[in-house]
């Protein structure tokens, strides 16, 4: 257990942008202390122009993801005394994949500009005047859906990604993830436009299964196994004897 | 950059060589027993209609299959434009395919 009186060295990436620069802090080491309350120790004693995104503290909303030590993860979940080893240092830059607009805050504008691309939104077949659909809970299609549903878009699995990082038009795992929930959504009327979104020369097709969207998901979601299903999907849809469903 | 047509076509060109890779595996295990010479390839593929499907048909998928892996993986590492991609794989088919045809012409006819 480390005592009051030592400090952990700290390295950040910045950007104040137009330069890419690092900064190097040395910070005092607490019990249980998160690599979120490390970045804050530093803007409220060290460095007040460092800006980062956070807001509920507890991995609910996933606004704080960043890298590191080289992983992305949410900041606010993990233990600095779970990614540093004794004497070690710790390293913590923005996501990957993303543009940066200053220091550990990225522009998640084409990561939800994707979403909205793979028809990640859901079309409705019903008006509030229709009954209720009764969706039973052992529902082979809504087993499917849940498996993947409960994404908080922290963009973590979109940084981990090495098929976006070297394919900026790919739509990436969190916005294929959304669309096979809502293609194994009896009540979404949008499959078609969507199974069609997906298979297009940014679609689910690129991804080439490395799972490290699935490795680093912090809801322990497998968008990888996700993709595999549109994959599936999509191609018994193009085949001649192929179904609506897998 | 692959969509889901050229993903399929490249899914099923490498199901369709599953088998002839197999024949050509086993085949060259068992020709090469006793020793290997050019009369005895030639002795058993020059006039050999069948031999000349089979491998005309290997050349046509393995060109179809490598062209479209090639596009891709240009696409990732080289040249991030899509249509140069696109135009430099259909040269690569267009390559392969010759070259394959004529090597299948060479020895079965």
């Amino acid at each position: 257990m480390k005592t009051k009186d030592q400090t952990l060295t700290v390295t950040i990436d910045r950007f104040d942008g137009t330069s890419h620069y690092q900064t190097t802090h040395n910070v005092p080491t607490r019990d249980n202390q998160t690599v979120l309350d490390v970045v804050t120790w530093i803007q409220q004693h060290d460095d007040p122009t460092l800006s980062y995104r956070f807001a509920c503290r507890v991995g609910m909303c996933g606004s704080c993801a960043m890298n590191i030590n080289g992983e992305p993860k949410w900041s606010c979940r993990t233990h600095v005394s779970k990614v540093v080893e004794a004497g070690s240092a710790l390293r913590i830059s923005p996501l990957r994949n993303m543009p940066i607009l200053r220091d550990l805050s990225v522009d998640m504008t084409p990561f939800f500009d994707k979403w909205t691309q793979a028809v990640g939104y859901f079309v409705p077949t019903q008006t509030k005047d229709d009954p209720l659909p009764a969706i039973k809970s052992d529902d082979r299609d809504r087993a499917k859906a849940n498996q993947s549903i409960e994404c908080i878009n922290c963009g973590i699995c979109y940084s981990a990604c090495d098929v976006v990082a070297a394919n900026d038009a790919y739509l990436g795992p969190a916005a294929l993830n959304r669309a096979w929930t809502l293609v194994n959504d009896e009540r979404d009327g949008g499959a078609k436009e969507r199974l069609e979104a997906v298979s297009s020369d940014a679609g689910c097709h690129n991804c080439h299964s490395q799972h490290g969207c699935s490795t680093y998901c912090p809801n322990l979601l497998a968008p990888a196994t996700s993709i595999a299903g549109l994959k599936r999907q999509t191609l018994l849809n193009l085949l001649p004897w192929g179904s609506h469903d897998d | 950059m692959i969509d889901a047509r050229l993903y399929l076509l490249q899914r099923l060109t490498a199901i369709a060589m599953l088998p002839l890779i197999a024949t050509h595996l086993i085949l060259m295990i068992v020709a090469i027993n006793g020793g290997l010479t050019a009369e005895e390839i030639l002795g058993r593929t020059q006039g050999s209609v069948g031999w000349a499907l089979f491998y005309g048909s290997f050349v046509i998928f393995a060109a179809i299959h490598g062209a479209i892996g090639f596009r891709t993986i240009a696409y990732e590492w080289l040249i991030p434009n899509i249509r140069i991609c696109s135009v430099a794989s259909f040269g690569l088919l267009i390559v392969l395919i010759g070259l394959g045809l004529r090597a299948v012409y060479a020895v079965t006819v």
